[in-house]
């Protein structure tokens, strides 16, 4: 038995299509995720405003992102501008709009979440201490918010970096694609390639995502012990 | 990365600002599809990337196969460089709308000609044909229809071969399963007497399968597979049917079997039974 699934891996050029894959979903990912936490804790902070009709907008824009599913969106984006408005987007670009809209409003709830859940008195101790509301942010809010934040924040960062495997319904080869491509031209001699090529992309996603959980650990650490 | 971000947040401006506009969409001037295409110098095909050995991305990350070998043909033929094609990888699920959002000028994806289908898009002329076929071990091949009665058939789930016996042949006990490795395994495993699936399928996988034969290699309706372009677009639709004819004088797609068929099926399948030269199923 000479068909050692692992070295489909190896062949041609098999291992940098897999990278050139993963490349794509960080690209996709990381820029997604850098829009969605500044335009999401501004999104946050905008929800947590005691004006109706804020309010209103805010829960519509963030009910519609989790209600609807990222693939309709993608779906949306993609082929439903250009058949209405003739305006064509690139697979890639739509894939970050998607994505970055939906990385704010989930940040921007979970921002609003960390916000309110401080103690209504350190709001009136800032103030008490004459302090600006911009200064109360500045200094009381958002620090601590940040921290209480940081859990749910690392969490939806890695949720996106796989969520992004949806990406190749409008044509953007991701990483995961790459793999089921080398699979099925595979199968038929190597029935074992599946396994290899899934573990392969099993272990680029942990040594993608590893570190992010890592270090949030980490950070929770050094702030507790401030 | 700056500029990136400007043009992201000008599309995001943009797009809040189309629910406004969304009713005064107008139509571009209509040029011909095919000035258009050559305006441009690429030609646009959907193709598949997981589906030997119609359409596939070998170990180089190249696109092969059947469906890729006629693409290239054509951009040749209309652009004069068999290299001036840009291959859009789909799925199965967004044949459609990579067509009705005018993402791509072709569609060759192993497309089957059903009439939910014709309603969205327009089709050119076949140029490969499927039917069921049935594989069985090379022991007790099963050679014709009649032999099957009391034994037990294996079919997917969803699938023309469950379909066709559950109409014509109820006395033909069904083995259904969802995948198809599952149902080839049962198969393997002495499950059932023989398997119904896509004759291009089970030829495929008889051929890597040692002591299987399909013993029946055409059976029920055949199904068309052609070239889909966008609805209304009768003029590229026109100009790939003249091409298909044309190509059938030369046999092209024997040629297309030669090349990327045959390493997957083997000498035991014959090119009649899969390919359409010309146009016209015969």
């Amino acid at each position: 038995m000479q068909d050692l699934g692992i070295n489909v891996i190896f062949e041609g050029s098999n291992l940098l299509r897999l990278l050139i894959g993963l490349w794509v979903t960080m690209r996709i990912a990381i820029v997604a995720i850098a829009i969605s936490v500044v335009f999401g804790i501004a999104f946050g902070i905008v929800m947590t405003v005691k004006n109706t009709f804020v309010q209103i907008v805010a829960r519509l824009y963030l009910e519609a992102v989790r209600i609807i599913p990222i693939l309709v969106w993608l779906f949306l984006f993609y082929f439903g501008l250009t058949k209405v408005l003739h305006i064509h987007l690139g697979a890639e670009v739509v894939s970050v709009i998607v994505f970055s809209l939906w990385g704010i409003a989930e940040m921007g709830d979970i921002v609003r979440g960390a916000i309110t859940s401080l103690p209504a008195h350190q709001r009136a101790s800032g103030r008490a201490l004459g302090l600006t509301d911009l200064q109360i942010y500045r200094y009381i809010i958002i620090p601590q918010a940040v921290r209480r934040l940081i859990p749910a924040a690392i969490n939806l960062a890695t949720r996106m970096i796989k969520t992004t495997s949806l990406v190749v319904l409008i044509g953007v080869v991701e990483v995961l694609k790459v793999g089921q491509q080398i699979i099925e031209v595979s199968i038929l001699k190597t029935p074992s390639a599946s396994f290899w090529v899934y573990a392969c992309i099993f272990a680029l996603y942990f040594i993608i995502c590893y570190p992010i959980s890592l270090w949030s650990k980490k950070l929770e650490l050094k702030w507790q012990n401030q | 990365m700056k500029k990136f971000l400007k043009t992201v947040s000008l599309i995001l401006t943009l797009l809040f600002s189309l629910g406004v506009l969304a009713g005064c969409g107008s139509e571009p001037a209509k040029k011909s599809a095919i000035d258009q295409i050559k305006e441009r110098g690429k030609l646009r095909v959907a193709v598949f990337s997981d589906k030997p050995p119609f359409g596939f991305v070998d170990a180089n990350g190249k696109n092969q196969g059947y469906d890729v070998y006629l693409a290239k043909r054509l951009a040749k033929d209309l652009l004069g460089d068999e290299n001036k094609v840009e291959f859009v990888l789909v799925e199965a699920a967004s044949r459609i709308e990579v067509l009705e959002a005018d993402k791509v000028d072709i569609t060759l994806a192993n497309f089957t000609v059903t009439p939910e289908r014709k309603e969205k898009v327009d089709f050119a002329n076949p140029y490969m044909k499927v039917a069921l076929g049935i594989v069985s071990p090379e022991g007790a091949p099963i050679t014709s229809v009649d032999q099957l009665k009391g034994k037990k058939l294996i079919v997917n789930k969803g699938t023309t071969a469950e379909t066709y016996f559950t109409k014509n042949y109820p006395d033909v006990e069904l083995l259904k399963y969802d995948q198809n490795t599952e149902a080839f395994q049962a198969l393997k495993d002495g499950r059932g007497a023989a398997l119904a699936h896509d004759n291009t399928l089970v030829f495929a996988w008889s051929r890597e399968n040692k002591g299987y034969v399909t013993g029946i290699t055409k059976l029920g309706e055949l199904d068309a597979i052609a070239p889909a372009v966008k609805k209304g677009n009768t003029e590229l639709r026109d100009w790939i049917n003249t091409e298909l004819t044309k190509l059938g004088e030369e046999k092209f797609f024997h040629k297309d079997f030669e090349e990327t068929l045959k390493p997957a099926y083997g000498d035991s399948v014959n090119p009649e039974d899969v390919v359409v030269e010309g146009g016209a199923i015969k």
